[in-house]
């Protein structure tokens, strides 16, 4: 008992430090609660879809909901060869060629903006609202919109006219704020130095602006590209008689009623990481090229 | 005398941005082939905006640029023969240091072979061979300069032009890489315009340098004539070395004019050319080396001047030690005593000092 009064004193204070201070090599117990809300997070955000691709890979027996029943590739191959579930293989198609119209239109529209909004010119800030007001504005009223006004003159919706227009409006105001990024770590003295030594102006956009800029564009390129695939908004009312893939597995969610609907989940999700991989691949391969040429003659 | 191909005229050049004001008012100024020139002078004086009208990045509101007797205001820089070095290089970054230097071939349209042959060429000549695969973000601020060096050099300009070449480097590397641009000008034999704001820079590298204020040139000429004899308080001033004390003329003899601040006890200095009457408020100059600190109660011979004043601080500088001075009520100025003299008879903060200055050392002020 003798010295216990002395020795409790300042355990105190010091168990408080411990509470936010890491011990020394450990972590503060503050660092495993947000672990594990982080952790929540991610499996709320990916939960679902994991789901969906579980659920694609059933045998024949298989259904909409857990247990699984059975293991096989049988959803796929129906996915692409029933009739019943719809042209998956057409709608594919559409959108994968829609999609890389609305990639080039984006990425080319988007530079050449970004390229004259360095500059001031007059009405540049109307301009500049009108844009934004495109992405701010409800994408199912705007492709309503689209449709109508298409009606009003008299020309057919069609996925590769109506709706590329529709998708434009979205796809474009994202391309161009990513160009105004990337055009801000863009030192205009390279352009200088061009014109100093000789190039002209197309020389100069080709051999100095594009390949700095490159890994920019490609990012902007898969934007575009991704936007594009997944929109189902703006595309609804315009798409016209055939569908896009979101549109096709839309209604396929309204009169499909195996897992072929899951396989087709699967498959535009490998798609889209297929795409994403290979752009983010190409990114880190410029800027390594770039960056880490140390030593490498 | 007959124009060579690296002359430089500038007639009454004037440039405005806002049609108000100008930043550069009427630049004449003349710069023989062959030679290096320093424009000098403060940020806004108008130096880099004269500078990029020559390389034609910027057009003149008025005026002429005459480049080997010709008039290229409207030319485009690779008709004018000239060439610049960017402030910060502007080093293409995603080019090695071959093709940065290849470019201007490139886009003049020279195979692959022809350029590399050409751009290896030079490499060597700026010693940069085993770098030649590596890209600019892997060298080091001295190496950048060389490759721009290069890269401004391939075409064989006939001017070359520099926007404050040195300020990216730090201070030991810039005292090398000023010796190698001087080295380079030298074997390139061509002219060589640089912008500054660095009064050592200048002094050490031009046969001609170029004092501006506000747009305008305040002294043109070689190094020694500017830094030596500055013509007005503004040129001794921002050129450093130089005290300059103010005050009202109380006497005129043929040779010199005496003033006195109410302080400055007898200072005189020659008149020169210049017309000076009593009354007059005249500045003068005289150099930090040329001060004399003694005791005071000694007797100064009769052809000096001297002012008594206060030590308010002393460095150190190795073989000088600086001195600053209060010449009680007039400015401060400052005293550079060799390191040796000084240490004979230290001075300490608070005492008080005759300084004193060969009269005929002084120099009038415009």
């Amino acid at each position: 008992m003798t010295g216990a009064p002395v020795n409790e004193l300042p355990a105190e204070p010091r168990a408080l430090r411990r509470a936010i201070a890491p011990r020394r090599g450990g972590r503060p117990w503050t660092f495993y609660v947000l672990a594990t809300l982080f952790t929540l997070y991610v499996v709320a955000l990916y939960g679902p879809m994991i789901c969906i691709y579980i659920l694609s890979f059933q045998d024949v027996r298989g259904g909409l909901v857990f247990p699984m029943k059975g293991l096989s590739m049988h959803w796929f191959v129906d996915l692409f060869t029933q009739v019943r579930t719809g042209d998956v293989k057409g709608a594919f198609d559409r959108s994968i060629k829609l999609a890389i119209v609305v990639t080039i239109v984006t990425v080319v529209v988007s530079f050449m903006a970004a390229m004259a909004f360095r500059r001031r010119f007059p009405g540049d800030n109307t301009v500049f609202t009108l844009m934004i007001g495109s992405l701010v504005a409800p994408g199912l009223v705007l492709g309503i919109g689209v449709g109508l006004l298409f009606n009003a003159l008299g020309i057919d919706t069609s996925w590769y006219g109506s709706a590329l227009g529709a998708q434009l409006s979205w796809t474009l105001p994202f391309g161009v704020l990513v160009m105004f990024a990337v055009m801000s770590r863009f030192n205009s003295a390279w352009e200088e130095a061009a014109h100093d030594l000789g190039a002209s102006a197309w020389q100069t956009i080709r051999l100095v602006i594009i390949p700095v800029l490159a890994p920019g564009l490609v990012a902007v390129a898969l934007f575009g590209f991704t936007l594009s695939y997944d929109e189902f908004a703006r595309t609804l009312q315009t798409a016209g008689p055939q569908n896009t893939l979101p549109l096709e597995i839309w209604s396929m969610t309204m009169n499909v009623t195996s897992p072929s609907l899951y396989a087709l989940g699967t498959v535009t999700t490998i798609v889209s990481f297929l795409i994403i991989g290979a752009s983010l691949g190409t990114i880190v391969l410029m800027q390594r090229r770039r960056g880490n040429r140390v030593g490498s003659h | 005398m007959t124009v060579q191909r690296g002359d430089i005229e500038l007639a009454g050049l004037c440039k405005s941005y806002d049609g108000l004001t100008n930043v550069v008012q009427g630049v004449n100024l003349k710069i023989p082939n062959g030679a290096y020139c320093c424009f000098l002078g403060p940020s806004g004086c108008g130096k880099t905006t004269i500078l990029r009208m020559i390389a034609g990045h910027e057009d003149p509101t008025d005026g002429e640029i005459l480049i080997g007797g010709g008039n290229v205001v409207g030319l485009p820089p690779v008709a004018r023969g000239t060439a610049m070095m960017f402030q910060s290089y502007a080093l293409f970054p995603h080019l090695t240091v071959r093709d940065n230097i290849a470019f201007a071939l490139r886009v003049r349209g020279l195979s692959k072979t022809d350029r590399y042959r050409q751009t290896d060429a030079m490499i060597e000549k700026v010693r940069l061979t085993e770098l030649a695969n590596r890209l600019p973000a892997n060298l080091s601020g001295g190496q950048q300069q060389r490759v721009a060096l290069a890269r401004a050099a391939i075409t064989e300009p006939r001017v070359l032009l520099l926007d404050e070449p040195l300020s990216a480097l730090d201070e030991q590397l810039r005292v090398q890489m000023r010796t190698e641009l001087r080295r380079m000008q030298r074997d390139l034999g061509i002219t060589f315009v640089h912008v500054t704001h660095s009064q050592l820079e200048a002094i050490a590298l031009a046969d001609l340098v170029v004092v501006m204020e506000k747009g305008e040139i305040k002294q043109a000429g070689p190094a020694r004539e500017v830094y030596a004899s500055p013509r007005d308080r503004y040129v001794a001033e921002f050129l450093g070395g130089q005290n300059v004390f103010s005050g009202a003329v109380a006497a005129v003899d043929d040779e010199h004019a005496t003033f006195t601040a109410p302080e400055l006890r007898a200072v005189s200095v020659p008149i020169g050319t210049g017309h000076v009457s009593r009354g007059d408020r005249i500045d003068i100059a005289v150099r930090r080396d040329d001060i004399d600190l003694v005791r005071p109660g000694k007797d100064l011979s009769a052809a000096t001047s001297s002012i008594a004043s206060r030590v308010l601080a002393v460095e150190y500088q190795g073989n000088f030690v600086k001195v600053l001075l209060d010449a009680i009520g007039t400015d401060e100025f400052v005293a550079y005593v060799p390191e040796r003299i000084f240490f004979k008879d230290p001075y300490t903060i608070g005492d008080v000092v005759m300084a004193s200055w060969p009269t005929d050392h002084a120099r009038l002020l415009r």
